[in-house]
């Protein structure tokens, strides 16, 4: 479960372009596909390379998992019934160091609702989900 | 759900537009406006709605049934749950066709229409489909389009009751987003890029409050909109600063608020509308923005450069550019977004970053600026074809206390995000 008090995160259903993905986060990884031929990452996953239109060149190439904290909201009146019961929660959009193209949401566990120091950088950790399914997370690096 | 994406001018490079100046809308027809369906009053449903506003439209037209030979309309009504498990009705509303939706069969049957070759229920949402009308005119699948589009809002909490925000699991492209509170829609990531934008700009979110109060202030001069019937009174300041916070910062006053209505166009050949009851209002371009961005969440980069590659396209096909639109009417439900529309086609010369201060200044229909004239969707509710509609009436001389006082002899209108939208250029004249 969440380290977030109320949170149900509704779990992520692999299908077969994301399998990879979701199996790797099961290990602790953050694996992403990158287009050899570009050396271009692509998240989430995509049927074929953004760049050269090219589905033939993908790898899942493990990031590290560093990040800063890009913007972020509270969400207070959220639809989700999984989050209903755990607002206000952050919202929070995370740029990968590695590549700050990519980016990735975070609900910054450990970091109270509002709380959340702009620009600062967060590194990788996982959740679990209702299914066992683990998430990829970030937190505040201290 | 949209079929075919081929008629689009999504492109940049594709010259002027073949049909510019051929064809016009000629016939505005506007429903009652009620903020939920009451699930009895038959007059009030989906159906019945589009019934009252396609009617209103033939006849504003000078039209009779007859002379219908295209229906076009969208599935799109952000009803957001189907009527069922709800029972249905006696015939018609024996269906969610009529009570969520309302098909080109459906009208067609109901209206008793004789003369009807083509037919296309799976347009997409307003903004595209009147770009799509006006292409099919032009192309000749039809010469007198009936064009619809009805927002539709059931009993409960809108929403609340979306099944995808009820699932426990996140199939498919949601399994990158659900997990962390993402909601579909054009809350979230619009938000995000609002946040960048003040971060890059320097701006805060009570920059809108001027906005709001104008669309608001507009609204209230459109006797069909939704505050006008129903709550007709102006927000202050204040009001909008406290408003009941949804995903801070956003509050309730920035989004557009859901109804349930309809609204209908006619839409013909220049040369059909010679002799027609209304002055024919010309369309001189259509173009549309249907990319995402690279990852999770699309960024204020990204939408920029959006926004200006529509304009791009919009000059391109219509032969006019910025300095030549009159009434200017994007889409403003949120609030957060309408700031790209305004800076990536500089109406008013207005240029990145300078948007908050243009709302600060005269921004009133009877001002130098009368941005959206039409009050938007926050000041007439979620209908979106407001935004057609003022222009409309704008072109024609009859848009009554919102009539502005500088030139209107062009309008640019449309919906729905920086990155998907389909926009149109209006004139008073062909050329
Ligand atoms: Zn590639």
């Amino acid at each position: 479960m969440s380290t977030i008090p109320g949170l149900e995160r509704p779990a992520p259903v692999p299908n077969e372009l994301t399998k990879p993905f979701w199996d790797a986060c099961n290990e602790r990884r953050l694996v992403l596909q990158n287009c050899t031929a570009c050396a271009r990452l692509h998240y989430p996953p995509a049927p074929r390379c953004s760049q050269c239109g090219s589905p033939d060149n993908f790898e899942w190439k493990e990031v590290e998992g560093k990040g800063h904290i890009d913007v972020f909201m509270v969400i207070r009146d959220s639809r989700i019934r999984g989050f209903r019961s755990a607002q206000p929660i952050n919202f929070a959009v995370i740029t990968l160091d590695e590549d700050p193209g990519i980016n990735f949401l975070s609900n910054l566990p450990g970091t109270p609702p509002g709380e959340v120091p702009m620009g600062a950088p967060v590194e990788l950790i996982f959740e679990e989900t209702s299914t066992g399914q683990l998430v990829h997370e970030w937190q505040v690096v201290s | 759900m949209v079929s075919d994406t081929s008629w689009m001018r999504n492109r940049e490079g594709m010259g002027l537009w073949e049909h510019r100046g051929k064809v016009a809308v000629v016939g505005w027809g506007q429903s009652h406006m009620d903020r939920r369906w009451d699930g009895v009053t038959m007059d009030r449903s989906c159906g019945g709605l589009t019934k009252e506003a396609c009617l209103k439209a033939i006849a504003d037209a000078g039209l009779s049934l007859d002379d219908i030979d295209g229906l076009i309309t969208s599935r799109e009504t952000r009803a957001e749950q189907t009527w069922a498990p709800r029972p249905y009705f006696d015939p018609p509303y024996d269906t969610e066709d009529g009570l969520t939706y309302a098909s080109a069969d459906w009208i067609q049957r109901e209206l008793g229409l004789k003369n009807v070759k083509y037919l296309k229920s799976d347009a997409p949402y307003i903004g595209p489909m009147m770009g799509l009308a006006a292409q099919a005119v032009g192309d000749g699948l039809c010469q007198t389009a009936l064009v619809w589009y009805p927002m539709v809002n059931l009993e409960g909490r809108y929403g609340h009751n979306n099944p995808q925000n009820l699932n426990q699991e996140a199939p498919g492209a949601t399994a990158f987003s659900l997990p962390w509170g993402y909601q579909n829609g054009a809350m979230f990531n619009n938000l995000v890029v609002f946040l960048q934008y003040c971060k890059k700009y320097g701006k805060s979110h009570d920059g809108l409050a001027p906005l709001c109060l104008n669309l608001r202030r507009n609204g209230l001069m459109t006797d069909w909109g939704y505050y006008s019937l129903h709550e007709p009174y102006q927000l202050t300041r204040e009001d909008y600063l406290n408003g009941r916070v949804i995903e801070e910062p956003l509050v309730i006053y920035d989004c557009d608020r859901p109804v349930n209505t309809c609204a209908a166009f006619i839409f013909t050949t220049a040369e059909r509308a010679r002799d027609l009851r209304q002055k024919p209002v010309y369309v001189l371009n259509h173009a549309q923005n249907n990319g995402r961005g690279r990852s999770t969440m699309a960024t204020l980069e990204e939408h920029q450069e959006a926004v200006a590659s529509l304009a791009r396209k919009m000059w391109e096909g219509s032969g006019l550019g910025a300095s030549d639109v009159d009434i200017f009417n994007p889409y403003d439900g949120y609030l957060t977004f309408t700031q790209q529309f305004l800076e990536g086609f500089q109406w008013h010369g207005v240029k990145w970053g300078e948007a908050h201060d243009f709302y600060a200044d005269d921004t009133r229909v009877e001002g130098p600026h009368p941005f959206l004239s039409s009050g938007g969707n926050n000041g007439t509710g979620r209908n979106r074809a407001v935004l057609f509609s003022d222009s409309i009436q704008q072109l024609r001389g009859t848009a009554g206390p919102r009539q502005v006082t500088v030139k209107a002899d062009t309008a640019l209108a449309g919906c729905n995000t920086p990155d998907s939208c389909g926009f149109m250029m209006f004139s008073k004249h062909p050329s």
